[in-house]
């Protein structure tokens, strides 16, 4: 049994979504690991900003 | 400029793809989805089956250590959906209930967590698994 943090958790799945992502959706290496950095920015970065805009409602 | 006929998407030309049409063009699809990975390893891309794998069971296997429920009956229509993904783990799903495993209710937001972990693995196979069948039938360049 692991309890990871509420952002482990958010990393680890942006991070294994990202490398599915990033392999299936585009067609070279090169733009599967771009694709795949993008999304992974994108998971992450979206979750740190609906998080402070629910602390900030939630005050 | 030669092109050569494993690249029948990318040559666009209608003779192409008869290469990748020969045997039985829904294996890697099949596979793929009762072993995560096993569609691309049947095609030749070890690298991308292997980080394909990793992450999927990796996921699976995360969501259950997190005390994810496994979806064994269909009551409502989110049972329903929960378990239609749960089902695109293929054996992982099939093994793991065989092993008494995600049968706990959930009563944590951890618990929670892993849930949609397990969930989204089977979706994420799906995913791979198609592309693998894409991947064999041409519609992928490479």
């Amino acid at each position: 049994m692991i309890h990871p943090s509420h952002f482990a958790a958010v990393v680890l799945f942006s991070l294994f979504a990202s490398t599915v992502f990033g392999i299936t959706m585009r067609d070279t290496p090169r733009r599967m690991v771009r694709y795949g950095a993008y999304c992974f920015i994108l998971f992450v970065g979206s979750a740190i900003v609906l998080s402070w805009v629910m602390f900030v409602i939630a005050r | 400029m030669a092109t050569t006929p494993n690249k029948p998407a990318a040559a666009g030309k209608p003779d192409a793809g008869k290469q990748s049409q020969k045997g039985f063009v829904y294996l890697p699809l099949i596979a793929g989805w009762l072993v995560p990975g096993a569609g691309h390893f049947l095609l030749g891309k070890w690298i991308r089956g292997t980080l394909l794998a990793v992450s999927i069971i990796a996921m699976f296997v995360l969501g259950l250590a997190m005390q994810g429920k496994l979806y064994t009956s269909a009551q409502d229509i989110l049972d329903m959906l929960g378990m239609a993904g749960d089902l695109g783990n293929g054996l992982l799903f099939f093994v793991s209930r065989a092993m008494g495993l995600g049968g706990q209710p959930v009563e944590t937001t951890v618990a929670d967590y892993g849930t949609k972990f397990i969930v989204v693995a089977g979706l994420l196979n799906i995913i791979a698994a198609v592309d693998a069948h894409n991947l064999r039938t041409g519609r992928k360049a490479s």
